[in-house]
């Protein structure tokens, strides 16, 4: 496993099996050699220095971790490295371009979707994923889509509306 | 005084925070990478309570990546204890609380052995290896039991498993009347025992904490609500000189209280990282966290209240039983003493008795959670409210109208002691009841009820007061405190003109860089955008006393304000020298100084700015700088109010509950900016609302934590809650410069009891009077069969 810096690893223990994976994130093509039990979530934090994916428990229950898998959402915590061999993944790093911001993204912002912002990569991936095979979702619709997503400050009402404000604007930039 | 434009304050800012937040390139604890950084693992006891008999780390020590292993015996000398800083008593029991158990384990989740390694993975897999054999201790869980004589104890060399009985009499402190005559005399008395499950703060970010020893210096990052406590508090436990304690709260993903902690976890990190020398690592895993970081509530509340037949309150007696836990964290004994001022709400109350005992268990220690003793106090009169208005044949918003304070009666003393500075109840209860639509709402209640609709309607009514901004130093030091209430804020001026301001305190969520922005750019008439919000450092934000307990802007901001009026103050007589004039002719607005009746003619803050770091040519006398700092010590807390009610529907035949209509109405003092206040008031109604339907920390007969991952610890998902109205009513803080007061704890103080009071509104014609939280659905569906819950 390596770390964040640029480091020559140590030997693995000889009992320590290890895996080549790759994996496309965020559009590039990322190779890793890694331990079978290694998970996503890991991976994408320490091995490829993605810490915008945050772990936020060991259940599959909080949603904090979630990426896309081929466009799904998926819980980095509870899928394996390996797994993800040979898939794209998105991860927060990936919704914004250089200068300028997913709509969700400024959606988030413009409502007010977040306070300690430990939850939001993990709800903007999943609305994400919700946007572009619901373009037009009700807010019941938008509840449900993120009911695998956890947050403790806002009460989810203004995650709702930043939802709903950026798949307001994405309709009108696909209508122009 | 200075004058200002008000541009920034009540206006909604997009929050400063959001662009790192929401574009992944937050800074948190667990983010903090250093060269020959080592991960630290806990083994943690699995049984409740047991005298560990035997360690063994020597198998661990010897596994591939690990570089140490120790248990609590190998640093008992060394390791030092947890603190408590509130002796609410001057007998209080305070039993030893050392990182790591030495001898004996006492809840499920103790720390007994580290293991640090190389890698996280090798620290966790060598925790396998660690051998330790327990030898059982009888478990003590239930607070009444454990008062009993003869009693299994939880601390043998104390000989008891009470802490501390803590009472306030109003007739022995002058406040009021002797209670116990009201009660005797009393035309109808009501008694009731609620009991307030225990909850757990379960912020989102798990608690994390990285100890850096280079040299004699220690850099501590944690993921804390309070870095300059636990810099103190750390140099003190450690004896490492507090110059050589540098703390770093980064990023902090959520605190709700649970993060108002000095952790085991902290100590023990330190610990491992002096003995090694290196940087050290510790994330704790969230069955980690849910089991051993502080819970919450966890009381048995005996009310009494006293009235006439017209609903006249005419006595109150409190008494409860708060669960410990099986030691003392930081302020743990003063959470229900909190409490004890706001039993009385706001009701004008002639006698009242508060007796509290602190009561030791095997189970995880608890201590702050959002609320923290208010949220209690305010559900127990709050129930017990409607219980009287059913009693006396008043409708329940009637029954409160009779009994609180009158706008005109402010400032009012209450018969707790405190005196209250502003609000107006009628006011925020007769908007939420026009937002509500309550009359139409109680008819469409009567036709269910008539109809024997299988789904009955209740309408829940909770006008809370709490108090917040905490706190006046000399009261906290009265309620034997360790700390003072104060806070600070320095404001650094550039040559540019732009600034930065360093607070005290320390926002995990809460907004502070934008707020603490709009108030600086009013005061000293500068754009929002040129003032950048510096906090959660030692090194750069020295001295402050943290975020808590709605303090940040209802002290915080008044230190904020003071410091920048000395800064206007500082400007004037180099503006004057500029202009050459009279400074007492010049006048501040929008900022720039002029000449009064000379519009024209104006030096801005910028000018000053540069003119003093120029410094070429300043008056005689005039130091170069317009730096400023300034300490505030509040002179009283501050009492937001208002008026929350919700309109549940009650399944009678599956026991669900909906929440069809919540209004919030909330009379917080002026606003800096609504967009955040209404935030806080949404996050705080659904903590609220989870501890009325959702959240239960339960523990099995032996003490093991059955709720110890979030698929047994429910914490409500976007589909689990609905959209609730807000508004506001407005009684500015006359103490505030700002006129405001404090929003972070509203929401939860005030929906717990809106929600249960809902449900038992709905069920009152099945006989139900009372439903223990959480009201699930099994539980609404016994009592509305009849069966009690």
């Amino acid at each position: 496993m390596t770390g964040l810096y640029e480091e020559i690893r140590e030997e693995p223990a000889a009992d320590v099996p290890v895996r080549r994976v790759s994996i496309t994130v965020n559009g590039a093509k990322r190779t890793a050699d890694v331990e079978p039990r290694l998970l996503l979530a890991h991976l994408l934090r320490q091995g490829f220095t993605l810490t915008g994916t945050h772990v936020g428990c060991d259940t599959t229950n909080c949603g904090a971790c979630t990426v896309l898998l081929d466009g799904q959402p998926v819980k980095s915590c509870t899928m394996l490295a390996v797994q993800a061999d040979g898939h794209e993944v998105t991860t927060v790093e990936g919704l914004a371009g250089p200068s300028e911001l997913h709509p969700i993204q400024e959606g988030f912002s413009d409502e007010h979707g977040l306070q300690c912002g430990f939850c939001t990569p993990g709800m903007m991936l999943a609305a994400k994923a919700l946007l572009e095979t619901n373009p037009d979702p009700t807010e019941d619709e938008v509840r449900w889509a993120l009911s695998g997503n956890l947050c403790r400050c806002t009460g989810y009402q203004n995650i709702v509306k930043s939802i709903l404000w950026a798949a307001r604007k994405l309709q009108s930039q696909a209508g122009t | 005084m200075t004058v200002t434009e008000e541009r920034e304050v009540g206006s909604p800012r997009r929050r400063k925070e959001d662009a790192r937040l929401i574009t992944g390139r937050t800074m948190w604890t667990e983010n903090v990478v250093l060269p020959g950084m080592l991960h630290l693992a806990i083994l943690r006891s699995p049984v409740a309570h047991a005298r560990i008999t035997h360690v063994d780390t020597s198998a661990a020590r010897e596994l591939s990546g690990v570089v140490d292993a120790f248990s609590g015996r190998d640093v008992a000398d060394i390791q030092g204890g947890l603190p408590c800083a509130w002796p609410v008593t001057e007998d209080m029991v305070h039993p030893d609380h050392p990182p790591l158990a030495v001898d004996e384990v006492r809840h499920v989740g103790e720390p007994v052995a580290v293991v640090v390694a190389r890698s996280r993975a090798a620290a966790l897999d060598a925790l396998a290896a660690v051998e330790v054999d327990y030898e059982a201790l009888p478990v003590v869980l239930d607070l009444e039991a454990a008062l009993a004589d003869g009693a299994d104890l939880v601390h043998a060399d104390k000989g008891t498993n009470r802490s501390y009985t803590w009472v306030f009499d109003s007739g022995e402190a002058g406040t009021g009347e002797a209670v116990d005559a009201a009660l005797d005399g009393a035309e109808v008395v009501i008694k009731r025992r609620y009991r307030q499950q225990r909850l757990i703060p379960a912020f989102m970010e798990p608690r994390s904490v990285v100890v850096d020893p280079t040299g004699d210096q220690y850099t501590i990052w944690s993921a804390t609500q309070i870095p300059h406590i636990l810099r103190f508090l750390v140099s003190a436990i450690t004896g490492t000189p507090e110059h050589k304690v540098r703390v770093v709260a980064p990023d902090v993903g959520g605190g709700f209280g649970g993060k108002l902690q000095v952790t085991p976890e902290e100590l023990i990190a330190f610990v491992a990282a002096k003995r090694l020398g290196k940087p050290v690592k510790y994330t704790e895993s969230r069955s980690d966290s849910l089991v051993s970081a502080h819970h919450g509530r966890d009381m048995i509340q005996d009310i009494e209240l006293a009235a006439r037949r017209d609903g006249t309150i005419t006595g109150l007696r409190v008494k409860l039983l708060a669960n410990m836990g099986a030691y003392l964290g930081l302020v743990t004994p003063g959470v229900p003493i909190l409490g004890a001022f706001m039993y009385n709400a706001i009701y004008k109350i002639p006698a009242y008795r508060f007796e509290c005992t602190g009561v030791f268990t095997n189970t995880t220690f608890t201590d702050a959670y959002r609320g923290a003793g208010r949220p209690e106090a305010t559900y127990a009169i709050e129930r017990i409210m409607d219980e009287l208005a059913v009693e006396v044949g008043l409708d329940p918003v009637e029954v409160r109208r009779r009994n609180w304070i009158n706008a005109d009666e402010f400032p009012y003393t209450t018969v707790a002691g405190l005196t209250y500075d502003s609000g107006d109840y009628e006011a925020a209860t007769t908007r939420a009841l026009e937002l509500l639509g309550y009359d139409e709402l109680r008819r469409e209640q009567a036709q269910r009820r008539d109809s024997g609709d299988t789904v009955q309607l209740g309408i829940g009514v909770s006008t809370y007061t709490e108090m917040c901004g905490l706190a006046p130093s000399r009261v906290l030091g009265s309620l034997r405190y360790g700390a003072g209430g104060w806070e600070t804020a320095s404001i650094r001026m550039l040559p540019t003109g732009k600034v930065e301001v360093v607070t005290g305190t320390s926002p995990h969520g809460q907004g502070h860089e934008t707020a603490w922005s709009q108030i600086v750019a009013d005061q000293l008439g500068v754009a929002f955008d040129d003032v950048e919000v510096l906090h959660g450092d030692t090194r750069t934000s020295y001295k402050g006393l943290d975020t808590y307990g709605s303090r940040s802007l209802a002290v915080g901001g008044i230190a904020l304000y003071n410091a920048c009026q000395k800064v206007v103050d500082k400007a004037k007589p180099i503006a004057a020298h500029m202009l050459e004039c009279d400074p007492a002719d010049l006048e501040f607005t929008g900022g720039q100084f002029r000449v009064r009746g000379n519009p024209d003619n104006g030096k801005s803050l910028a000018d000053c700015a540069l003119a003093v770091f120029a410094a070429h040519d300043l008056p005689d006398g005039v130091e170069p700088t317009l730096d400023a700092d300034a300490v505030y010590d509040p002179v009283n807390f501050s009492f937001p109010h208002g008026t929350h009610l919700c309109a549940a529907e009650v399944d009678t035949q599956t026991g669900r509950v909906a929440i069809r209509k919540y209004v919030a109405v909330d009379d917080i003092g002026r606003v800096i900016n609504p967009l955040i206040v209404e935030g806080q008031v949404h996050g705080g109604v659904a903590q609220g609302v989870a501890q009325a339907l959702f959240e239960d920390a339960v523990y099995d007969a032996d003490g093991n934590l059955l709720s110890g991952t979030f698929v047994d610890y429910t914490l409500p998902s976007p589909a689990d809650l609905v959209d609730i109205v807000t508004d506001r009513t407005e009684s500015p803080a006359p103490d505030h410069p700002l006129g405001t007061k404090g929003v972070g704890e509203a929401g939860t103080i005030a929906s717990t009891p809106a929600v249960v009071n809902a449900i038992v509104d709905a069920l009152r014609p099945y006989g139900v009077n009372d439903i223990q939280m959480p009201c699930t659905p099994e539980r609404v569906w016994r009592a509305a069969q009849g069966g009690g819950a």
